[in-house]
């Protein structure tokens, strides 16, 4: 036996979630093209640029929570169920403020951003739209996630291997999805 | 040396060697320095003051390929294929970045791997990481092509391709380098790669996926 993988070993071994992560991106990205999110980009200054930050973020604040909770039903110190106990919540509302905290940042940071680069732009507009698609994806990752892992671990699935494509998969999407929401509400609302 | 061995619980395997086991078992459930300690590290303003810092340095950090999206604004709106490439550059990035710090971290753990490109590890992880960027940017230039024109966009096959394909050669030669100098500057400095490295290196791939993709935009289309 050799004492290493071949290429092709790791390659086959990696293909599915690369694959997995193409089609995820190709869906979000085909959000991001369609002609309402256009016009939403167009009409509203710095959307392109606060939605690398804001899609990166979904990853950083909802992986480290399903990496918690995985060290946490693997320690025994939560259980793989919707009780809202000490832990569980604790980690969940952690969460949810980071993720509000990040997303209000990047809207004040895009306008700064747009001011320095000469563009004119609303505070108002950014911060709103940031938290109501910061709010929605919070409401939707966490379920998901909660989900996903209580199901998977009660199965049998190591929630390690689970969070990850979960995570991405699902943030860039209703990422996506919320972004374009919260354009058209916040449109209605000024 | 036997497998199990190694799976022997070291301390404390027999309850009754105990000094005091009354006194040991009735504070055992809710022993209050221990639950403490463990109440802590799930505190709210513990996970919040831990992950903040890092996550506002991470979208500050995200801003610059913002910037790029932004300036090529009036591009992107036209051409919707090149807004389908955004988000599969990103996720292809830090995907393929994590995939070779993941294995390069492991294989230095076990001894395997040596900075040289005769040492097989090093072979393998590189091939995988080629292969994997052809194949999906190979799908990618053909599906972003399809959804671009279902989408009333007007950018040809050929130019899409060449974008994809190029650009993913290039940021599969990044990763590569990233990976490769985040791993051995980690592990000499003393830094366990596995901490380090992947969040480092995807949020630099993320980034640089999309420096690298509109650069190739750029030439490409002359703009």
């Amino acid at each position: 036996m050799r004492g290493y993988d071949t290429a092709f070993d790791v390659y086959r071994q990696a293909l599915p979630v690369i694959l997995v992560s193409l089609v995820a991106g190709l869906f979000a990205g085909t959000l991001l093209g369609t002609e309402t999110m256009r016009n939403g980009i167009e009409s509203v200054p710095g959307l392109l640029l606060l939605l690398p930050a804001f899609l990166a973020t979904r990853g950083g604040v909802y992986g480290s929570l399903g990496a918690r909770l995985s060290s946490g039903l693997h320690q025994g110190l939560i259980e793989p169920s919707f009780e809202w106990n000490g832990r569980l919540r604790n980690a969940v509302l952690a969460s949810f403020i980071n993720g509000m905290v990040v997303s209000v940042f990047i809207a004040v940071l895009a306008y700064v951003v747009l001011l320095a680069l000469g563009r004119s732009g609303s505070l108002l507009e950014l911060v709103l739209i940031l938290t109501i698609a910061g709010f929605l994806s919070a409401f939707t990752m966490l379920g998901v996630l909660l989900t996903v892992m209580f199901k998977g671990y009660r199965r049998g699935l190591d929630p390690d291997n689970v969070i990850g494509p979960v995570v991405t998969t699902v943030g860039d999407v209703f990422g996506v999805i919320f972004l374009l929401v919260a354009v058209a509400i916040t449109g209605v609302v000024l | 040396m036997s497998g199990r061995s190694g799976t022997n619980p070291g301390p404390d395997p027999d309850p009754d060697s105990d000094p005091n086991p009354d006194l040991e078992s009735d504070s055992a459930p809710d022993d209050p320095p221990l639950s403490d300690a463990f109440v802590d590290e799930w505190a709210i303003s513990n996970i919040v003051t831990t992950l903040v810092p890092l996550l506002v340095a991470l979208s500050a950090l995200q801003m610059g390929s913002g910037t790029v999206l932004e300036s090529f604004e009036d591009q992107l709106l036209e051409n919707p294929s090149l807004l389908v490439l955004v988000p599969v550059m990103i996720g292809t990035a830090g995907n393929l970045g994590s995939i070779m710090c993941a294995r390069m971290s492991t294989q230095l753990h076990l001894g395997t791997l040596e900075f040289s490109p005769a040492n097989p590890n090093v072979r393998a992880n590189v091939g995988a990481v080629y292969g994997l960027a052809a194949t999906v940017f190979v799908l990618l230039g053909f599906a972003s092509w399809g959804i671009g024109r279902a989408l009333g966009g007007t950018l040809g096959l050929v130019p899409l391709l060449i974008i994809t394909i190029v650009s993913g050669m290039l940021l599969a030669t990044w990763v590569v380098i990233v990976s490769s100098v985040s791993v051995y500057a980690s592990y000499r400095l003393g830094y366990d790669p596995d901490d380090t490295t992947i969040p480092v290196v995807t949020n630099v791939c993320d980034i640089t996926g999309v420096l690298i993709l509109f650069g190739v935009v750029w030439v490409v289309l002359g703009l």
